[in-house]
């Protein structure tokens, strides 16, 4: 909790991370400046891109005193303004999941070999990032607590799999290596609250730790402020959960 | 959510946008979210020329009924310009 007698100050800058196949992407980096020791948590950016709410919400996590990096999974597809760069992989159906695999824990391991870091790490995404957030806590053992922001696809019926997203994120739930944080719109299509449902059935079936909150009067996207689906309410109640949870799993 | 609903047409022709005229050898046609309409989806057409990247776009969200009449207007103008001209 911040106090007016407190200092604060953070270092935030684009840095060059050594992703999946070792390739050079780009990453946004925020962190607050002192010795620590930090937490740490890889926000994994929607379909949208790489975009400002991205680039905010990475200092927003250095402002709460974790460092945050968010790393551009739209790098190897060229560069120009985040809405351009997005609206080409939108046409070519999205980045493959291995790929957002490799990217993001590479930057988790970025993270954790910080000489200021408390040893612990946690994922966040949100659209897109959701379901590459279920993806990446059930595919590698990097993290130590994973929020899933109304993630559509979780839930993949066998005709929407594609080379690039070749199974659905639900099919790894017994690898799943984190505590795992739901925020869903009970107006949302995708994932609808039946899909959100089955996912949490799966859940329960693998004894998994997890905590799911449907927002009634909330659809998808509910925390982005410059867009007609904000929320105010339930954002709010939404980030105080993502504070908490966070807080319990990866303080020192 | 996003769709992933992705149609691709190989076109010839040019577009206008922020750099000035380009030639455009594809449309990419979306339904999914807008970047700047105020809905959850919306029809993009994405008029881009594919080997110059990603700025290389001149980009239009519409909502679903709008679209439809511009594919109407679309096929309207054809069939009288065909009519008129004799060309395919």
């Amino acid at each position: 909790m911040y106090r007016t007698d407190m200092y604060e100050g953070m270092l935030a800058e684009t840095v060059t991370v050594s992703g999946h196949n070792g390739d050079a992407i780009g990453a946004y980096f925020a962190r607050p400046l002192g010795e620590g020791p930090f937490p740490g948590v890889v926000l994994i950016h929607h379909l949208p891109g790489w975009d400002e709410f991205y680039r905010e919400t990475t200092r927003r996590f250095a402002h709460h005193g974790y460092a945050a990096i968010s790393p551009n999974l739209y790098h190897r597809e060229g560069h120009g303004t985040p809405e351009d760069v997005a609206a080409m992989v939108r046409a070519d159906g999205g980045v493959p999941d291995e790929q957002v695999v490799g990217d993001v824990v590479a930057s988790a391991r970025v993270l954790r070999g910080l000489p200021t870091s408390n040893g612990k790490v946690g994922v966040i995404g949100t659209c897109s990032g959701g379901r590459h957030t279920v993806l990446v806590a059930s595919r590698s053992t990097e993290f130590d607590a994973a929020v899933d922001c109304w993630g559509g696809r979780v839930v993949m019926p066998e005709d929407e799999l594609t080379e690039k997203l070749p199974v659905a994120p639900i099919d790894y739930t017994a690898d799943l290596a984190a505590p795992l944080l739901g925020l869903f719109g009970a107006d949302d299509a995708s994932p609808s609250p039946e899909q959100v449902a089955q996912h949490e059935e799966a859940l329960r079936e693998h004894g998994k730790e997890y905590e799911f909150h449907m927002y009634e009067g909330a659809g998808h996207g509910f925390f982005y402020w410059n867009r007609p689906a904000y929320r105010i309410d339930q954002a709010m109640d939404g980030w105080d959960k993502v504070w908490d949870f966070f807080g319990r799993h990866l303080s020192s | 959510m996003c769709t992933m609903i992705a149609e691709i047409a190989r076109i010839e022709g040019s577009g206008k946008g922020a750099r000035g005229w380009i030639p455009i050898d594809r449309a990419n046609v979306t339904y999914d979210h807008p970047f700047q309409l105020a809905v959850e989806h919306s029809l993009n057409i994405d008029f881009v020329n594919a080997a110059e990247g990603p700025d290389s776009r001149i980009a239009v969200e519409l909502h679903p009924s709008s679209a439809r009449a511009l594919v109407r207007a679309i096929e309207e103008a054809l069939a009288r310009g065909v009519a008129q001209t004799g060309e395919v």
